[in-house]
């Protein structure tokens, strides 16, 4: 089975590298799933998880915005916020999930609701990652 | 004799304890240089990766129409300055302000005509003495910054040059060539200019479009552009503190030096004084 390398490059550092069979992210167009020897592609990231195929098991990268850059063999993420299921503080994601709702329900001024709004994705991503919903 | 004695000697103490003081912050400075120099390149990764995509979508035709690579007339100014919230770094902090405050005399009349965004407590107090307005700023930065840390003010003078409010923004920040040697310098990061594509220039695909994916990414690619001068800026912080430090152990050491030599003679000159009055007391009884 073929594989192509998953590159989740940050800011601070390298999140993630590994070889995968097959990716799975939520572009700004809708979801994409990406086998080896896709076209080169360029496109912009929402804030969800990405599901890395390896064999018959599935990794999940919490992403918070960014891009994706595929070339042939390579796929490389990169995001100004990325975290491993593994790393992600759950009770925190739930608090901030809450406080996040709690501010929407208030309906304030545009810039905070939107703020809240991204604050809400951010956290249902990360529980998400985390595998709990 | 003997009081002028005691004051050296404390003297000495005094000076003894600002060797240990310096002595320690130039060892701590050097192991934070180590990391922060780390840290400057676990970042290069992704400017690198950034700038290649950004420039090999902006060299294909047809899309380097976009407002932030054009240069327009140039109204105002804005600068984005990186210092550093502590002192005793040598002249790492007034190099760099006292460079970007003769630019802006000299490129303008009236504070109209320029906005300053500044990074770090140094920074803000000196432009707060000389009453010029701050647009932008962020103190109480860690010695291992974040993105996130920095997102905002970067986010904001960004966003400023793409609704018009400036027409240029320049970083001011200390290039880091090596431990001992640091430049201030004053880069332009917009408008970007032409980019130059990579050699190995890939056809992509974009999705949804080329406009909309260099819409998203060409306002990251200016926020990196000021993170990596941040990092940058916070090693040469480092190494100047280093240096300065390493400095004023080393005189410290020298002038303890002098006055062991002086406290030294003057003892011997009681002694022999004293000598010479016992002498002198006994020879006398005779």
């Amino acid at each position: 089975m073929s594989t192509l390398r998953l590159e989740i490059v940050t800011p601070e550092r390298k999140v993630y590298e590994k070889d995968v069979n097959m990716v799975v992210v939520k572009g700004v167009g809708g979801e994409l799933g990406i086998l080896p020897h896709h076209i080169p592609l360029v496109t912009p990231l929402k804030v969800a998880p990405v599901k890395a195929k390896i064999g018959n098991s599935n990794e999940f990268i919490a992403v918070h915005g960014g891009f994706m850059e595929v070339r042939k063999d390579k796929v490389v993420i990169l995001a100004e916020a990325a975290e491993l299921g593994e790393d992600i503080d759950v009770s925190r994601a739930r608090l901030a999930k809450e406080r996040a709702e709690r501010r929407l329900a208030q309906k304030q001024a545009d810039i905070s609701a939107q703020r809240a709004e991204m604050a809400l994705q951010r956290a249902i991503s990360r529980l998400e990652t985390a595998g709990e919903k | 004799m003997a009081k002028g004695m005691r004051e050296i000697k404390r003297s000495i103490r005094s000076k003894q304890s600002t060797k240990q003081i310096t002595k320690a912050m130039e060892m701590v400075a050097a192991s934070k240089l180590r990391r922060a120099q780390e840290a400057a390149v676990a970042a290069r990764p992704y400017t690198d990766k950034l700038k290649e995509v950004v420039s090999s979508i902006a060299s294909s035709a047809g899309s380097s129409k976009h407002p932030m690579l054009l240069t327009r007339p140039i109204k105002r100014t804005a600068y984005l300055v990186i210092t550093s919230d502590r002192g005793l770094a040598g002249g790492y902090n007034a190099n760099i302000l006292r460079k970007v405050l003769l630019t802006i005399k000299e490129n303008h009349q009236s504070p109209d005509e320029y906005a300053v965004f500044v990074i770090g407590r140094k920074g803000r107090d000196f432009f707060s003495r000389r009453d010029i307005p701050l647009a932008g700023e962020v103190t109480g930065l860690s010695d291992s910054p974040k993105f996130s840390d920095i997102k905002e003010i970067a986010a904001q003078a960004v966003q400023g040059f793409e609704a018009g409010k400036y027409d240029e923004l320049y970083l001011a920040y200390n290039k880091f060539h090596n431990a001992i040697s640091q430049e201030p310098t004053l880069k332009r990061i917009l408008p970007l200019g032409e980019m130059q594509a990579g050699s190995d220039k890939a056809d992509y695909e974009y999705e949804p479009s080329a406009e909309e994916v260099l819409n998203v990414l060409l306002p990251k690619y200016a926020e990196t552009l000021v993170f990596s001068a941040l990092l940058e800026g916070k090693a040469s912080e480092f190494g100047a503190r280093m240096t300065a430090m390493g400095n004023a152990t080393k005189n410290a050491t020298k002038m303890i030096a002098d006055l062991t030599l002086t406290y030294n003679r003057a003892r011997q000159a009681a002694i022999t004084q004293e000598i010479a009055e016992i002498v002198g007391g006994a020879n006398a009884q005779q």
